[in-house]
């Protein structure tokens, strides 16, 4: 059971991280603020460029 | 001595020698199983085989050169050191560098590798029979594909997580780091000019995919809206959202279709099409992303995620029998799909399902700024494209599920098999694989589309094949077509996001080479730069998809050839960074781990150019076909023809030379470090000890 438990918590951070939900929680602790929309609005403009400077494969 | 110490020591070996034999004989059953099932996909001629034979294959080859192959890559030639400190760790910001779990980092790496080239590749390739695909697929992923990740990332991992542009200027010389440069480019303009063909082959005339894909813009909007207003930052929440909205789209995609006045209006011929994704290409470039872009990135990664898993379930669970023969007639080289025969042109067809240079540039890119230990490094590169490879053998197996009748009837273009059904199912019919008009019209029906004739591109052969797949396990022939559109909405948004984010990649790096010539235009937030560099890419591979929706062999036989050579192209300069590294490091004893990957690569690339511009069989080589219609009656449309044709053989051979000079440039290398005129120092990061706490091996 603590096995299982312990892949669907692996899966949940995978896709949390994929999605950017991490990387949102660790600028709001950076940021030292809370969630809100112009947090999130700040957020976005931070990885904008990050995140389209990345590459996709074909 | 104590007798008790002499009994625990003699237990101890004992069980060793037990574990030792156990592990013997497991992977002596699984090297056994593989052979078999490879025996029976090689062997086996004149009668249909399971499925399930490839997919066995597939997970014993990978198990054993993933158990194998790349633990002694990681041992004998990387000396893995799981002591030493990554960049995630020595340069943690909280940003890009971050120490990340291994499984996360896979699953990353996987979702930026995991694009629609696997899919589509395969699904061509098929035409030479399920054979040369999966065998190609198989042995170059074990033994070139996951072999150039994973030994990119570990040499990244070591660099700071410099880039391979930056690698290869650093280890090979600033001519290499050029070409390098100018071949991203390149393979991006190339690729999101092949990739919008594919969208505009699987909606043309198709009011339900149009619809369902037209929908997905109001539903990211709304997604978007949810995340800046609503629930800022629930991106999971609001992709479950908009999966639930698209599978609507979908549902309501019926009704447009079957509703007169809406089926007219998105009923598109190509050309509209093609003009509406350039505009859209343009828009995506050139504004803000938070409102569209984000979050339909984010829908896509969240719908490829599942339905590739779906697929793999489905495929396990129903193990569909092939009805492709192993071999078909046009291994000679006259297929109705692509012409070429299959040395080089099923290499080059395949290309990301076993070997694809683009990913040097993720394993140069974000994953080795999240990996926590080098050791991690094996399975993250090396098994993350195990798991692309495993993909592209789904994608033979969704197209060899189709009756070979079938699959040339929807993948051949109108110039090939003729332009009415009577006339493409007689040509069909007579390379010995029977289809008439009324089997193509009962499919097309099933599937909710007008015709299925002349759909190339691949995308429409995966949309039948998949919904072939999923209609026999969920909801039988009835949701037949909701499957097909559910395959098309898949591989379209997929697509479009490709477009998205490649656009403003090759966008970006534009901007930052212009910025060396005048400072402004390197500012990604001028708008005057961005207007002018989004005009510039959009206008690139626009001027490619153009060309594709143009042309009377249907563009991929074009296109799709002169992208897998750019692909394979990059890839070469990955492999000749790797060696010239793994030569400075004193391991040229193993160097032939990447060296023959590369000599393979070569001789599939330059052959494959070769035939591209010089053969004399006008459906092969581009100077050929320009010949021909500059011989024939002359024509507005030729002329562009005859133009589009001579450029393409212009690009493959400038593609060729600039390879041809980081080859010259990294065996000059090699002599040099090896003769040892030079002293052979890498540009390693000094070592330093991790500090993470019970994380040494």
């Amino acid at each position: 059971m603590s096995r299982f438990l312990r892949a669907a918590r692996i899966l949940l951070a995978t896709l949390r991280e994929i999605f950017d939900e991490s990387a949102y929680e660790r600028f709001l602790y950076r940021e030292q603020i809370s969630s809100s929309p112009g947090a999130y609005a700040a957020f976005r403009r931070e990885f904008e460029e990050a995140k389209t400077r990345r590459p996709k494969c074909c | 001595m104590n007798p008790t110490d002499t009994n625990t020591k003699t237990d101890t070996k004992t069980d060793k020698s037990v574990r030792q034999t156990g592990s013997i004989l497991a992977w002596g059953a699984v090297a056994l199983l593989g052979a078999a099932a490879l025996g029976v996909i090689a062997v086996r001629r004149g009668e249909p085989i399971n499925a399930l034979w490839l997919v066995v294959a597939a997970a014993c080859c990978y198990a054993i050169g993933y158990r194998f192959y790349s633990k002694f890559i990681a041992a004998k030639i990387l000396a893995l050191d799981s002591r030493r400190a990554t960049p995630a760790e020595r340069l943690e910001n909280g940003r890009d560098f971050l120490v990340t779990n291994k499984w996360v980092v896979f699953g990353h790496h996987f979702a930026a590798i995991a694009g629609p080239g696997p899919l589509v590749g395969p699904v061509l390739a098929a035409q030479f029979g399920y054979l040369p695909g999966t065998l190609w697929v198989l042995a170059g992923a074990v033994f070139a594909g996951c072999v150039q990740d994973f030994v990119i990332l570990l040499f990244s991992v070591r660099r700071d997580g410099k880039s391979l542009t930056e690698m290869a200027q650093e280890e090979i010389g600033r001519i290499a780091g050029f070409v390098a440069y100018t071949a991203v480019i390149a393979i991006l303009v190339i690729l999101l000019g092949v990739a919008a063909l594919i969208v505009v082959n699987a909606l043309k005339d198709s009011p339900w995919g149009t619809f369902t894909i037209a929908m997905t813009i109001p539903i990211a909007l709304v997604m978007g809206l949810y995340l800046r207003r609503i629930r800022p930052g629930k991106v999971l929440e609001v992709s479950v959202l908009g999966f639930i909205l698209v599978l609507l789209a979908i549902w309501g995609g019926r009704w447009a279709s079957l509703n007169p006045l809406m089926a007219h209006a998105f009923t598109l011929p190509g050309t509209t099409l093609a003009v509406l994704i350039i505009g859209y290409g343009f828009a995506a470039s050139a504004l803000p992303v938070w409102l569209l872009l984000a979050p339909r990135d984010y829908l896509s990664t969240f719908v490829k995620l599942g339905t590739i898993g779906l697929l793999g379930i489905g495929i396990v669970a129903l193990h569909p029998t092939l009805h492709m023969p192993a071999l078909t007639r046009f291994v000679d080289g006259s297929g109705p799909v692509f012409a070429g025969k299959i040395f080089p042109f099923a290499f080059i067809t395949i290309a990301c399902g076993a070997i694809s240079g683009f990913h040097a540039l993720i394993s140069s890119g974000t994953t080795p700024k999240l990996i926590a230990r080098e050791t991690e490094t094996r399975m993250v590169g090396y098994g993350a494209m195990m798991a692309e490879s495993a993909v592209a053998v789904m994608a033979i197996i969704a197209a060899c599920v189709l009756e070979p009748g079938v699959y040339f009837a929807i993948n051949s273009p109108a110039g090939v098999v003729g332009q009415t059904a009577a006339t493409a199912t007689a040509t069909i019919s007579s390379w010995g694989f029977p289809v008439t008009a009324a089997d193509m019209q009962v499919l097309a029906h099933a599937v909710g589309e007008q015709t299925l004739f002349n759909r190339t591109g691949g995308a429409p052969a995966f949309a039948v094949g998949m919904a072939h797949i999923f209609s026999q396990s969920l909801g039988g022939a009835t949701v037949m077509a909701l499957w097909y559109h559910f395959a098309v909405m898949f591989e379209a948004l997929f697509i479009l996001t490709i477009l998205d984010a490649g656009t403003r990649v090759a966008r970006f790096m534009i901007q930052d080479a212009l910025g060396h010539i005048y400072q402004p235009l390197g500012r990604t937030s001028w708008y005057p730069s961005i207007l002018a560099t989004s005009a510039l890419i959009v206008g690139a591979w626009g001027f490619f998809l153009w060309q594709g929706v143009k042309d009377p062999l249907g563009g991929i036989n074009s296109l799709w050839p002169l992208f897998g050579i750019a692909n394979q192209l990059l890839a070469t300069v990955a492999l000749c960074v790797a060696t010239t590294i793994i030569i400075k490091m004193h391991r040229t004893r193993y160097a032939a781990v990447t060296l023959v990957p590369l000599a393979g690569l070569v001789a599939v690339t330059f052959t494959a150019s070769w035939h591209k511009i010089f053969d004399q069989e006008p459906r092969i080589g581009f100077l050929a076909q320009a010949r021909l219609l500059a011989a024939g009656p002359a024509t507005n449309a030729t002329a562009r023809v005859i133009f589009n044709n001579r450029l393409d053989a212009v690009v493959t051979a400038v593609l060729v030379a600039m390879v041809t000079l980081v080859l010259i440039e990294s065996v000059r290398q090699w002599i040099v470090v090896l003769s040892g005129r030079e002293d052979a120092r890498v540009k390693e990061s000094p070592f330093v000890p991790t500090r993470l706490a019970g994380e040494q091996a």
